[in-house]
């Protein structure tokens, strides 16, 4: 179904835990400067999934291609080389470090000569401040614990790290689910900003009013399998949450809750 | 994100407020004067001799309080830490009585003991996954059975004599032990202030000192970004030790005789030191220039006791009542640096 092409294109994606089937035939095709969602409830295979993608499992079957070269990722490391990054929930940050710390942990820009070189940390809160200002975030002062940030500015900091050291392709996995409805707006924002800088950006997320307004392709998971790629214009919000709740499965709970309701009344 | 006007008025406050060394410095200063009233019949503040007596002996202190920081900010405790001084100074004494060594290769074999119980100490954890407060406390246990039955057994007494009948004796200690010629003070106290310095550079300054914080902070979230949690950890025990050997050392030098039983109970007033100086005792948070006031703090009571006529033995429950203060004030510090 996906036509060659893409930054990153997964074809026929199956995977078996056992004898259970967490993915079967799955293919999804991400375009540079552009929002793909993937939505699906709980076991729908939506972690399967990224976890294949950013390198943390092996598919059984199908294949990965990065710029129309088939990859093979046997650890994360694998596919960051190939600039795929991905932001966990729990966000890989520490909450007692200062921003610019957090930033840079693992690259830390140093000067001097080797035995005795030191953090450039003059450098490392100039490009904070300037990346976090170029996604549209301002900080108050990069040496402020990230533990005092709130839950959006947190994941908009880990958005522009992963952005800064050159990830192409952003997989960002559940990035709204636990953030109040004024926060989740902050970060659909990044998402935006992610992608006007060019990054391809794989929003896995199970909840379509966080999608719909950011996607510009949907795929929809459901018991692992794919239901189809829709781009935006071709479905609606409605339809969007109907595809993902397994079809009538939604309606039959609406009217078993509203008998519930009169019989209760 | 629009700027939060409340953060920013209570800014510089906070900051002020939430500085991991503050409550130290302050301490410090309050405990300063405080015996400058109790024990003014000594003058205790213009008499160079009672100054370079509890800089003495908050040098004791402080010398091993500074990697005992760094790795207690690295998540990690060590109990072995007191003993080590004890097993290091014998070792020296045994190296250059019985083998007659000279004591600047005696002083090298010392201090590779010393890197190589570390690395005991740190492998054991980082492959275990067992707490360090465990596996350091089985280390304590062994090297102080070994630090008694082996002096025993070497010399029929408790201690090993004569250490200053070596060769190279008296260049070592001029290095590691002099008095400094004028005032009294002593050569350690240098050795304090310049590893503190160290210390503190090596935490806020270098990219090893941004592991240590994260391997103490998340080391989950370490790990998954790329930094050496294993390593970091590792190291930071071997410095641990090593830094202890090196305070076995100087004192065997200063003593000319080590005692068996020497450096036990230290262990934890190396940690008061850090947790007075603003060390979480969970990781991730702390200051060596803090250790260094809490070092500071611990020694001018120990001796501030001594120079009021007070009985000696209020020494601990003083110990006992900083260490509470500073408990209580650290969990206050990282409520205020938490809330989001």
């Amino acid at each position: 179904m996906t036509a060659p092409g893409g930054l990153l294109r997964a074809s026929g994606i199956s995977k078996y835990y056992g004898h259970i089937v967490a993915l079967k035939d799955v293919s999804v095709q991400v375009e540079a400067g552009s929002v793909t969602c993937i939505l699906g409830d709980n076991g729908a295979g939506k972690s399967s999934f990224i976890k294949i993608l950013s390198g943390v499992h092996q598919q059984d079957e199908g294949r990965l291609f990065v710029d129309d070269v088939e990859v093979r990722f046997t650890s994360p490391r694998d596919a960051r080389a190939c600039g795929i990054a991905t932001v966990y929930q729990d966000l890989a940050m520490v909450p007692l470090m200062s921003i610019w710390r957090n930033f840079f942990l693992g690259a830390e820009p140093r000067k001097g000569i080797p035995p005795l070189s030191r953090l450039d940390s003059a450098a490392a809160k100039r490009i904070v401040r300037d990346e976090l200002q170029g996604m549209g975030i301002d900080i108050r002062d990069p040496d402020q614990p990230v533990g005092t940030l709130s839950g959006g500015e947190r994941q908009s900091v880990a958005i522009a790290r992963a952005v800064y050291f050159g990830a192409r392709v952003l997989i960002l996995d559940e990035p709204t689910s636990a953030l109040g409805v004024k926060q989740a707006g902050v970060v659909l924002k990044y998402i935006l900003q992610a992608r006007r800088r060019g990054v391809a950006v794989v929003f896995i997320t199970h909840n379509p009013h966080h999608a719909y307004p950011v996607g510009d392709r949907f795929v929809i998971l459901n018991r692992g399998q794919s239901l189809g790629t829709f781009a935006r214009g071709e479905i609606d919000r409605q339809e969007l949450v109907r595809l993902m709740a397994g079809g009538r499965e939604l309606l039959e709970l609406e009217h078993e809750l509203e008998e519930m309701q009169t019989a209760g009344s | 994100m629009v700027p939060d006007e409340r953060v920013r008025r209570t800014g510089a406050r906070s900051r002020f407020l939430t500085r991991p060394d503050i409550g130290a410095f302050v301490g410090a200063v309050a405990v300063f004067f405080a015996f400058a009233y109790f024990a003014r019949a000594v003058n205790w503040i213009g008499e160079p001799a009672i100054a370079a007596g509890w800089t003495d002996q908050a040098a004791q202190y402080g010398i091993v309080a500074v990697p005992v920081a760094l790795l207690m900010i690295g998540g990690e405790f060590d109990l072995s830490a007191g003993v080590m001084i004890g097993s290091s100074g014998l070792l020296l004494g045994y190296l250059t009585t019985y083998q007659d060594l000279n004591v600047w290769p005696a002083i090298m074999l010392v201090l590779a003991f010393g890197l190589a119980v570390g690395l005991v100490n740190g492998l054991t954890v980082v492959r275990t996954r067992l707490p360090s407060f465990i596996v350091t406390l089985a280390t304590f246990f062994v090297l102080q059975g070994v630090n008694a039955a082996g002096t025993l057994q070497l010399t029929g007494q408790t201690a090993i004599q004569d250490i200053d009948g070596a060769s190279g004796f008296d260049s070592a200690r001029r290095f590691f032990a002099a008095d400094l010629t004028r005032y009294d003070f002593k050569v350690k106290v240098l050795w304090w202030i310049g590893l503190t310095l160290a210390g503190a550079w090596l935490l806020a300054k270098s990219r090893f000192g941004n592991w240590i914080y994260s391997v103490g902070g998340d080391p989950t979230a370490a790990r998954n970004v790329g930094v050496p949690v294993a390593r970091t950890k590792i190291t930071l025990f071997m410095m641990t030790s090593g830094v202890a050997a090196l305070m076995g050392i100087i004192e065997a030098l200063e003593l000319r005789s080590m005692q068996a039983k020497e450096g036990v109970g230290l262990e934890f007033i190396f940690i008061i030191c850090a947790v007075v100086g603003g060390c979480l005792l969970t990781g991730g948070f702390g200051s060596v220039i803090g250790t260094f006031f809490g070092a500071a703090m611990l020694g001018m009571v120990q001796l501030g006791i001594v120079d009021a006529q007070w009985d000696s033995n209020w020494t601990f429950t003083f110990q006992g009542a900083i260490l509470f203060a500073a408990v209580l004030l650290n969990t206050l510090i990282r409520a205020r640096v938490q809330r989001s």
